[in-house]
């Protein structure tokens, strides 16, 4: 997939309660549809639909165990989308370091003007 | 030590990034409004210099700021309108992207209304500015091709997800 196609699957995965708290529970370690379901009021087909949405978007898999058929996380994605908001985070909070430096200079000229 | 930035989507067509500084407010005020001081520090991406700055600071004054890159010379930048000046708490202009020789996708015929806000308390001055667009879809493209509300879970959040899997 594209990169900015998977970020946008990503993003849109993210942006509901429900899959971020299942994420969440599967930051823990992975855990079986009926497990991810309890903490919810939800059906455990409701809670499936997320984990298809999760699943589409490679945020999630399903482990080895037939039977369980247990989600587990996966980190890939999200370190992705985690990369991009750093970067337009890194930016702004470079920006304002090099302006802390510039107000701290300012601050100092006018008491050095005085001691002369 | 730097104090933390914050960036948050308040609502579907804005973005707000909140920062605080230890100075006087009208120093805070100053760094953003006169161009000999912006130039020295709202540099953007490692690798990239501000020459041109012009700012008429006043109620329908113009602006003009442009980027340019070190490595191959391209250029890319922001032009547009102040809207609101009120000194040193308030700054807003309308804002319209400037493609340069960097290209992007975003829309170009609607500006985006930047506000700036100054606030001061026991010397610390915070800075909170807030970019309202015309459309989501125009907020999601300035941001990055592809940022949805996902955002708002925040990193620190997505950072806590990354601890807990990492131990």
């Amino acid at each position: 997939m594209r990169s900015d196609l998977r970020l946008d699957a990503t993003f849109a995965a993210l942006a509901d309660p429900t899959r971020r708290a299942i994420l969440a529970r599967l930051a823990t370690g992975e855990a079986s549809v009926a497990e991810l379901a309890a903490p919810f009021e939800m059906s455990q087909p409701a809670i499936s639909k997320h984990l298809k949405v999760l699943e589409r978007a490679g945020l999630i898999s399903i482990g080895q165990d037939a039977q369980r058929r247990p989600r587990k996380l996966e980190v890939k994605p999200l370190e992705e989308a985690v990369d991009w908001i750093e970067r337009y985070r890194e930016i702004w909070a470079a920006n304002y370091e090099r302006l802390d430096a510039l107000l701290e200079e300012l601050q100092a000229k006018p008491a050095k003007r005085k001691r002369k | 030590m730097s104090k933390p930035l914050q960036v948050t989507l308040p609502s579907d067509r804005e973005v707000r990034v909140v920062r605080s500084f230890n100075a006087p407010r009208q120093l805070v005020w100053d760094a953003h409004t006169k161009p000999a001081l912006i130039q020295k520090w709202m540099l953007g991406p490692p690798g990239w210099s501000m020459p041109v700055c012009e700012m008429d600071v006043r109620e329908g004054g113009k602006y003009r700021w442009r980027w340019r890159s070190d490595e191959d010379g391209k250029e890319f930048g922001f032009f547009g309108e102040f809207k609101q000046v009120n000194a040193p708490a308030k700054l807003a202009h309308a804002e319209h992207y400037d493609p340069g020789d960097v290209g992007g996708a975003m829309d170009v015929s609607e500006p985006a209304i930047i506000t700036s806000e100054f606030v001061e308390a026991n010397g610390v001055t915070t800075l909170t500015v807030t970019m309202l667009f015309a459309s989501k879809e125009i907020r999601d493209g300035a941001v990055s091709t592809g940022m949805t509300d996902g955002m708002e879970m925040g990193y620190a959040r997505l950072d806590e997800t990354f601890k807990a899997q990492a131990a």
